[in-house]
């Protein structure tokens, strides 16, 4: 009985391993072709590079039409923080009022709420691109950022809603006897009991932001502003075709790096996260 | 008397802090939500261009006559204002395209995830670092990085080849550029992103308690029966909850698509997704009264799909303790 466990569970072991490989191959395959000559991305298929260079991150690293990778990796970075710090602000607002004051009207809202989270983005972005274009913000990030000011991630008001009605309700009473106001309960209690939620909201948005292509094709129309995805997209050609592989790898393996650090500084949130609420990853 | 009036203020008082905390929430909605449709919906039943926007007229029908007029055999038609239309000789194929894609790739996606899942909810050590590992490709594969990457993968001369002719094979496609081939590359490229459903099934199966598993085990069910009568039971409203979610998102796949494609629909359209013909129509043509339309209607065909699937979760899913 002990051994048959112990062989089962070795089984296990080796099939997780050799699907999980057969899962990274193409990662990891991506990351090394980064290092290869660009004649031998081709040619070489094995994980062993035959000759190693770094040739593609410097003729990468140019950029497009005169302005630097560096530069979109710092427009990417500005929209993720400007983005996360709008939704932690506007989603933690609307989720308290959702999820712990009493108002008339709650539950005609919190309904709305909940139907625009299922909402494809399509039924409202051509307006709002006639809007944005009107005010003059396309080709800037505010089209991207103003919205998450706006708590429209209808899903982490959702999430961060989940979060503050799981709250013990006896802490806000205390806190109002002792004469807070809904305000001090706010920041002095739902705020700090709910940093896991908002962890986890931040981790997203980021993700979300920093990965994103169609609003950024939409709206960041001119190289200076570029983001990361929407400069990758010009490694490929309006015909498919990709002129410099080892450049297009060697970017694609830099714009993993981010959500690579996020994800393994940040594991338990992310897996919290996904299994309470089902966020789409 | 002043009993009742700070009754009053106090009510007051108390709406008022909530809307004081909704009100970005308030003014997204309306302004960057509500205005937007019932506009996109207005815009739907006119032929507005992005760059002549003074020229909007009312055609009626007329862009839903674009769009399904092909199926009685219409090439052109007069709208209401005398103006001639011609129809849209690509919508039925993004539609095809798109649900041959939601229809393939969810059910499998949930498929694997299931499995993967059921695999790692066993009690071995390192599933917490398994679990990472396999979410990897979620993590990533939304990004223009693994959509650039997949080009390369299935290429003629790409990684896949290389690998397939390794094992004997010859004469193999250009998958990507094959238009028989080219949408099951971004089929399989959904499928690889089973990770966040992956958690969402693990997660539900560790709810289900191992003594249903024993009991059955000792009145000799089978694994596979136990699968069927236990597993599958329980788990009903993960699966319904993946499905619904996972069938709404494949419906508005774009990224891959239009990187895949070089910005268009890939050989003989065959990668021309909904959301990507609409973006063509609407930023490449300047139709945007057009693409309101195409929104629309994806609004309705994704709500009629959600509800025939809750509508059929009634015969299959249980939201009993199992008791």
């Amino acid at each position: 009985m002990k051994t048959g466990t112990l062989i089962r569970h070795l089984l296990s072991h080796l099939l997780i391993i050799a699907l999980g490989l057969l899962m990274i191959y193409p990662i990891l395959w991506m990351i090394i072709s980064s290092f290869k000559p660009n004649n031998m991305i081709f040619s070489d298929t094995s994980l062993i590079p035959k000759a190693v260079t770094i040739q593609n991150y410097i003729s990468g690293w140019k950029g497009y039409a005169g302005v630097s990778f560096g530069k979109f990796f710092l427009n990417t970075l500005l929209m993720c923080v400007g983005a996360v710090v709008g939704n932690l602000i506007a989603c933690t607002m609307a989720a308290y009022a959702f999820g712990r004051l009493k108002f008339a009207g709650r539950n005609l809202w919190f309904g709305v709420m909940m139907v625009t989270l299922m909402l494809p983005a399509h039924v409202t972005i051509v307006p709002q691109y006639i809007l944005f274009n009107a005010f003059g913000w396309v080709g800037t990030f505010l089209p991207i950022i103003v919205p998450k000011f706006l708590a429209m991630d209808a899903f982490f008001v959702f999430l961060l809603v989940q979060f503050i009605r799981s709250l013990p309700k006896e802490l806000d009473e205390a806190a109002i006897i002792d004469g807070a106001s809904p305000f001090g309960v706010f920041f002095r209690i739902i705020v700090p009991l709910a940093t896991p939620a908002l962890v986890t909201t931040a981790l997203f948005t980021f993700l979300w932001t920093w990965d994103d292509f169609f609003h950024h094709l939409l709206y960041l129309t001119n190289p200076p502003v570029f983001s990361v995805s929407r400069a990758l997209r010009t490694f490929v050609g309006d015909a498919g075709a990709v002129s410099n592989w080892g450049a297009a790898l060697a970017m694609a393996t830099l714009s993993m790096i981010p959500p690579f650090i996020l994800f393994f500084s940040l594991q338990k949130y992310f897996v919290e996260g996904i299994a309470t609420t089902g966020l789409k990853g | 008397m002043r009993r009742q009036q700070t009754g009053i203020v106090t009510f007051i008082r108390r709406n008022a802090v909530a809307y004081i905390f909704l009100t970005p929430w308030f003014l997204g909605f309306f302004v960057l939500t509500l205005y937007p449709m019932l506009y996109s919906l207005w815009l739907g039943f006119t032929d507005y261009d992005f760059t002549q926007p003074d020229s909007t007229q009312w055609i009626g029908l007329g862009n839903y006559l674009k769009m399904f007029g092909p199926i009685w055999g219409l090439s052109q038609f007069t709208t209401s204002t005398g103006e001639v239309m011609r129809v849209d000789p690509y919508y039925l194929k993004s539609l095809s395209v798109t649900f041959t894609y939601v229809f393939a790739s969810v059910p499998l996606k949930l498929g694997f995830a299931l499995a993967v899942a059921m695999l790692m909810n066993q009690k071995l050590r390192w599933v917490p670092f398994y679990r990472a590992v396999y979410y990897i490709p979620t993590l990533l594969g939304g990004s223009v990085a693994v959509a650039v990457l997949w080009r390369k993968l299935f290429e003629r001369d790409g990684l896949v080849n290389s690998f397939l002719e390794t094992l004997g094979f010859t004469d193999l496609p250009g998958w990507i550029t094959n238009p028989k081939y080219a949408i099951w590359t971004l089929v399989l490229l959904s499928v690889w992103q089973f990770g966040s459903s992956m958690i969402i099934f693990l997660a539900g199966l560790k709810q289900i308690p191992q003594e249903y598993y024993e009991a059955a085990s000792v009145d000799g069910a089978s694994k596979a029966r136990q699968f069927f009568a236990i597993t599958i039971p329980l788990l009903s409203p993960v699966i319904l909850f993946n499905l619904v979610m996972q069938m709404i998102s494949a419906f508005q796949v774009f990224t891959q698509a239009y990187i895949i494609g070089g910005g268009s629909g890939g050989v003989l359209n065959s990668t021309l997704f909904y959301t990507l013909h609409l973006y063509i129509q609407g930023w490449t043509y300047h139709e945007m009264g057009y693409a309101s339309a195409m929104a629309w209607v994806l609004l309705l065909i994704i709500g009629v799909f959600t509800v025939i699937v809750f509508r059929t979760s009634d015969m299959w899913v249980s939201y009993g303790t199992g008791e």
